[in-house]
Formats: C-alpha cells, sequence, structure tokens
C-alpha cells in the first residue's frame, strides 16, 4: 500500500481534501498553520476552487467556515488552542444553530506550551458546546477522524471537533489515503428558523441539541476508536487518550498487562467506564492536556481515590506528556547511560539578525529610556515579543492577540504619562483594530507602533491581510493623519526614528508609529523562490 | 531492526533537511517511520531537536525515551551534548565539532571538550570545512549525514538515492554537491570506526 509521508497536521489537510470539503478557513498559529498551508500548496486545491485564503481571525474564520456550511457544503477551520477563545462565540452558537454541511473544526492545543501563553484544553470547549470531539493517537489517525468527521457531522447535523495536540501535529509518519469523494452540491435547510438564533428559535435548537446527546453518546459506545484491550492484571485499569496511548505502549512493547481503554471519540464510552470501575482496583488516567478525564470518571470527590492521574498526582499537573513520565507513573525505571553535562546553557529563541524589530526596539528604548517608571511598553504576540529578552527588554506585557493596544489604553485611563503599544501588522488586524478605535473614540493618549514586516512572520511568514493598507485603516479608524507617521527601521535611520518616537509620544492623543521593512526570512525565500522558476 | 535518532542544532542550521534524506531512504526500504519535529518560537535562533524514529515494527511513540537513542546527530557541538542523557550505552555521537555562539554566556572551548570525554564512541567533525572542501559550506548538513551513515542500518545507496530525489530539483550540479560531502563525512566516520 503506498504510504504518503506526512505530519499530523498535513494528515489531516489530506483527509479534508479527499473528505471533499470546499474551503477552509483559519488564521496561522502554531501548532496548527501546517494543515492550511498544506491545502494552500495542493493541486487539487487550485482546480477544484477549494477555498484556501487565510482569514483575518479565528472568529472571522469560523463565521465564513459556517456560512460555507449553511450552503451545505464541507468546510473545516482550523486554529490554535488560544484561538478558539477568539472563535468562541461562533463557536458556541454553531452547535445550536447546528449545520448543513459538514463542518470540522480543528483545534490544534500546545501542552508544554513550546510556542502559546497557556495550555489550555480544547476539549473543554468542545464538551462546553455539546459536541462529538475526535482526539486521534497517530498521523493514520488522524487522517480516519478527520475523514470521518464530516460524516459524523452531517450525520448529526452539527459540527465537529477534531483536537491535536503539538506533537502529533508537528511529527511525520507514513499515512494510507482513503477513496476521494466529490464536494457536496450548493443546498440549504430544509428548516428556515435554523439560523436565525432569535430566543423563539435558539430555544427549539437547543432542545434539539440536548436530544442529539443520546445519539452522540450511542456512537462513542460503538464507535471503533474507542477500543478496550483486557488486560490479566486488574491491580489496574487504563483509560489513554490520543497519543497518551502511544506513551503507554512504549512502555510495555510486549503488550500491556492491565486492561486499557483507548479514547478517541467523545462523549466518554460510559459502559465500558463503568466495567472498568467495577472490575480493577484503581483507574489510572493518561491524558495530554488538562485532568478532564479523570475529573469527569473521579467526580468532585473521588471517593476512595480510585481514579488517579494528574490530579491524584500520579503524573505532573503540568505540561506534556513523554514515554519517561508515563514510565515514572508505572514505577518503571529509565536507564540512563550518560548525564547532561554541566556545560550545556539554555538557548532561548531570538530575534534575527538583521530583523527590523531590532531596530524597532533600539530607537524605542532609546526614546524612553529618559522616562523611567513613567513609561511602559505594552507587547503582543509575534516574533517581536522576544523585545522582552535581553538585550532589549523593552517590554512589560503580552497577554494576547491585540492586548497591546487596550491594557495601553486602560494603562493611560489608570493615569500611566507613556503609555506605548507594539503590535505587529498582522496581529494589528488580526484583534488590534477595534483597540484602537477604542482609543480614538475617548482620544487616549496612546502610541501605537505597528511593526510590520508585511507578513505573519513566527509562524512562517504568512500573507497579512492588512499589508499595504495600515495606514488607511488607522485613517479610517479615525487616528488623526498626521499622527500617522512610516519610518523604514534601519540602523542609519536611528535617530530619525527616536525623533519621531519622541515627538508622539508626547502628544496627548492617539498616535500610530509604523516601522516597516520586510522579514528577512521571507524576502530571502521569495528571492529563491524567484531564482528557481 | 530499529534506529532512534536524535538530531540536534540550532534554529536555522537545517537539521530537518537531514532527517527528510534519512526519512524517505528508510521509507523506500519499507520500514516505519516517525519523525516528530520543532516548529514555531524555537525556529528562530533557539535550540531545536527531531526525534527520528525507524523499525520494521510499528512505532508507538513520536518521542525517544530516555537512554535509548542509537545515535544523536548534532549539527552544534553544545546541541550534541543537551541530548546525552538519550543516548543508549551502545550509541553513537556524531557531531559537528564548530559551535555556533548566539548567548553571550557560550562556555569556552576547554570545557565544551570536557564534556565530550567521558564519550567513547562519537566521531566530530568540523562539517563546514569539508564542505568547503567538496564544493560549497551548504553542503555542511550532508557531511554530517554521511559521517552518520555507518550507524544508520540502511543502505547507502538509498541514501544517495534520496539525496537524488530530494536535490534533484534544484539541478544536477547541486545532487552531485551533496553526494560528495555525503561521501566525505562517511570516509571520515569510517576512519574513526577502523581506529
Amino acid at each position: 500500500m503506498n504510504r504518503l509521508l506526512l505530519l499530523g497536521d498535513e494528515a489531516v489537510a489530506q483527509a479534508a481534501i479527499d473528505a471533499g470539503i470546499s474551503g477552509v478557513y483559519a488564521y496561522p498559529g502554531t501548532p496548527s498553520t501546517e494543515i492550511t498551508e498544506y491545502i494552500q500548496s495542493s493541486d487539487k486545491a487550485q482546480k477544484e476552487n477549494i477555498h484556501h485564503a487565510w482569514s483575518a481571525n479565528e472568529k472571522t474564520a469560523m463565521e465564513a467556515a459556517m456560512g460555507m456550511s449553511f450552503c451545505g457544503k464541507r468546510s473545516m477551520v482550523c486554529m490554535k488552542h488560544v484561538g478558539v477563545n477568539v472563535a468562541a462565540d461562533p463557536f458556541m452558537n454553531s452547535s445550536i444553530s447546528g449545520i448543513v454541511g459538514g463542518l470540522l473544526f480543528v483545534a490544534a492545543d500546545d501542552p508544554s506550551m513550546h510556542s502559546s501563553q497557556n495550555e489550555q484544553d480544547s476539549r473543554f470547549y468542545g464538551r462546553f458546546a455539546m459536541i462529538p470531539i475526535l482526539e486521534p493517537s497517530s498521523q493514520q489517525e488522524a487522517y480516519d477522524m478527520a475523514y470521518f468527521g464530516f460524516e459524523l457531522s452531517e450525520q448529526l447535523g452539527l459540527p465537529v471537533m477534531l483536537r491535536i495536540t503539538t506533537r502529533l501535529a508537528h511529527s511525520r509518519s507514513g499515512v494510507v489515503r482513503r477513496e476521494e469523494r466529490a464536494q457536496n452540491v450548493l443546498h440549504f435547510s430544509e428548516d428556515p428558523r435554523q439560523f436565525v438564533l432569535l430566543p423563539v428559535n435558539a430555544r427549539q435548537r437547543y432542545k434539539k441539541l440536548l436530544a442529539a446527546q443520546q445519539e452522540m453518546q450511542a456512537l462513542s459506545e460503538a464507535s471503533s476508536f474507542n477500543v478496550f484491550t483486557p488486560g490479566r492484571d486488574l491491580s489496574k485499569g487504563i483509560i489513554a487518550c490520543g497519543i497518551a496511548y502511544n506513551y503507554l505502549m512504549e512502555n510495555f512493547p510486549g503488550g500491556c498487562p492491565y486492561p486499557v481503554l483507548r479514547i478517541g471519540q467523545y462523549p466518554l464510552p460510559k459502559a465500558v467506564i463503568a466495567e472498568m470501575l467495577q472490575t480493577c482496583e484503581q483507574l489510572m488516567v493518561l491524558e495530554e492536556g488538562y485532568p478532564l478525564v479523570e475529573e469527569m470518571i473521579g467526580g468532585l470527590l473521588n471517593q476512595g481515590n480510585k481514579v488517579t492521574g494528574r490530579l491524584s498526582g500520579s503524573l505532573p499537573r503540568d505540561g506534556e506528556r513523554n514515554p519517561d513520565i508515563v514510565a515514572a507513573a508505572f514505577g518503571l525505571k529509565t536507564n540512563k547511560s550518560y548525564e547532561k553535562p554541566e556545560v550545556v546553557l539554555p538557548r532561548p529563541p531570538a530575534l534575527c539578525q538583521g530583523c527590523g524589530h531590532r531596530d524597532m526596539y533600539d530607537a524605542l528604548n532609546a526614546a524612553i529610556s529618559e522616562y523611567g517608571d513613567r513609561a511602559r511598553v505594552f507587547g503582543d504576540i509575534g516574533c517581536y515579543t522576544l523585545g522582552y529578552l535581553p538585550p532589549f527588554r523593552a517590554l512589560h506585557a503580552c497577554l494576547d492577540m491585540g492586548a497591546s493596544i487596550t491594557m495601553a489604553k486602560g494603562a493611560a485611563d489608570a493615569g500611566l504619562e507613556y503609555a506605548v503599544a507594539v503590535i505587529g501588522d498582522s496581529t494589528f488586524t488580526h484583534s488590534g483594530m477595534t483597540s484602537l478605535l477604542d482609543a480614538v473614540y475617548e482620544q487616549t493618549a496612546i502610541t501605537v507602533i505597528i511593526s510590520d514586516n508585511e507578513v505573519a512572520a513566527m509562524t512562517g511568514g504568512q500573507d497579512s491581510p492588512g499589508s499595504g493598507r495600515l495606514e488607511a485603516i488607522c485613517a479610517g479608524l479615525g487616528v488623526e493623519p498626521e499622527h500617522i507617521r512610516s519610518l523604514v527601521p534601519l540602523k542609519k535611520t536611528h535617530d530619525e526614528m527616536v525623533k519621531v518616537i519622541k515627538e508622539e509620544i508626547n502628544y496627548p492623543g492617539v498616535s500610530v508609529i509604523i516601522p516597516r521593512r520586510a522579514c528577512i526570512h521571507t524576502l530571502k525565500r521569495k528571492k529563491t523562490a524567484s531564482n528557481e522558476n | 531492526m530499529k534506529i532512534d535518532i536524535i538530531l540536534a542544532g540550532v534554529g536555522g542550521q537545517g537539521i530537518l533537511s537531514i532527517a527528510a534524506v534519512i526519512g524517505e531512504a528508510a521509507l523506500s526500504q519499507g520500514l516505519y517511520m516517525k519523525q516528530s519535529e520543532v516548529h514555531g518560537m524555537s525556529q528562530r535562533g533557539g535550540d531545536v531537536q527531531s526525534n527520528l524514529r525507524i523499525s520494521d515494527q510499528a512505532i508507538h511513540s513520536d518521542l525517544i525515551p530516555t537512554g535509548k537513542a542509537d545515535l544523536v546527530l548534532a549539527l552544534e557541538p553544545m546541541e550534541a551534548l543537551r541530548y546525552l542523557s538519550y543516548l543508549s550505552a551502545e550509541g553513537w555521537l556524531v557531531s559537528n565539532s564548530v559551535p555556533y555562539v548566539n548567548i553571550p554566556n557560550y562556555p569556552d572551548q576547554e570545557r565544551l571538550d570536557a564534556g565530550f570525554s567521558e564519550m567513547k564512541r562519537k566521531v566530530i567533525l568540523d562539517v563546514e570545512s569539508i564542505a568547503r572542501e567538496a564544493g560549497s559550506v551548504r553542503a555542511a548538513n550532508m557531511v554530517l549525514l554521511g559521517a552518520a551513515s555507518p550507524f544508520l542500518k540502511l543502505d547507502y545507496s538509498e541514501l544517495e538515492a534520496a539525496v537524488r530525489h530530494i536535490f534533484g530539483r534544484k539541478g544536477e550540479s547541486v545532487v552531485e554537491l551533496n553526494l560528495k560531502a555525503l561521501s566525505m563525512g562517511k570516509a571520515i566516520a569510517e576512519q574513526v570506526f577502523k581506529s
């Protein structure tokens, strides 16, 4: 059988193409980015007009996917875990309205925060919206579940969540494809009330969602993704969710002596868990993310302490799982032949040499140094967050996409004299525009630096919807044109930049400074691409 | 047959192109493989690694357990040392000797050498100089891969075929450069192996 070597992300993308999607909607975010990129570079997407352009943010992505589903076509929406917060409004309401064309909602979680500001577990969102969740343990399963997810979605008339984590998203393995399915034809819901969530309709829809729970439960009980393997040693029963199953089996190459239930489809199958609780002395839950399953089975009090896992202390409460952590939970020894020598030092990421953000931070630091504690700089999410680290040490905050501007505004409201926001071009159009409008509305004295490298650089150089339009957007939002200052951040423009920043931070209203120079990596890639063509 | 490899380096050095060649060679021999990569923030000059697992049996974990790696393959010496605890007692360490200094407190050469002193099974070589000799410093990755080839349990001809395939679209001269770099790395490892 012909196996394709695919990242977990790419396996999801290939499955969606094969399942006949008419569009993917997404905003780039590690570890989800490669799903959409794979579709963007697929011949079939070009030939068959599968939508694949980036969205401005996760909320617009989810809404557009719902629009496509409204027309009876299959759509996929992909994002990193914190993106689910941004999409939460349409996401939560999508289970009330339901769908027409199959809708797969892919949430890529990042336990251990390799490239994120928290490690929230998207399964809680799936449960919150009361929709099925699929959680693969391998690249093949990522493919199979994504393919199946669209069918399940159409069968139930609800969106389905596919939850993956960094390790699977960014690991490659062989994947066997299934048969290609044609795209759906355009058709609408038979119920004209379905998508109009006025209270009178929404109450009916919610009852429908509640009634669907029984069917979802029955499907989980019978699902081939929930696999029970009996074991001879009943001192423990193991419940392993998603890729945690791999770490379990890595430690028992000859087969696990305990009964094992592998979970790939939620809601949790009740019957088999009830039987394990009866027959096993203890249940150990292995799950990547928060202790969702452990808490559900153990309940608030976990009387008799029968259920163990992250909450009970059998496994660390935070961070990603790996074979060593799971070995320790079973009291198995790891054999170390060598120790990591003390001479090894941490090597944190840093802004690239030659990056325009560096010149921007040098100028900003020089401009505000004389103000000491009277000035604070609010950062945002992107490469430029690295401005917090030495040698710049330029940032005092970084909360979420767009928060730089609104936190600076709140700080100015609180009496901070020099409130500065640093935000990237893509992050600005993702979530900074409404923040800026708040500041314009009240004429708050803040200075916003939109450090523009013309791409979403941290995630690999994706297009930024605001490219070439930032000045017009700011002016349109009401920033006075004479306080929108565009610059080229270079060593030779340092003095000019310092002067402009000083002028604007002393202006008692909203100023926007736009240092603009293309990301050096994107520039290099473009040159290489044009040389090869 | 199984081989577990940790590839290590600094973001931007290009450890993933080494993984791509090994992966393709393994797949063309009908073997199972899993290869995890680091994407995202660390790629900006931070420490990066890739766990590459090849086997004739199905592979469970994407990550290699402590003490189980057969090979640590590094484009940077301090990054090689970072993963020593993953190396098995019989495992080999193959590393570039030239430091990539992008942190202010990078250890001096003497302390770095001391870190390697306990290791008996190792090949340390200046991949950049050898690559330059082969024709271009851009082939440094393939020198390192060549140096690792005697420990890979894969047919050398399959590695060559993978290099031809992966670099093929860049033209015959690029293919030849990388094949030359590969064989020069292999020759050095074989010398170490003999002595």
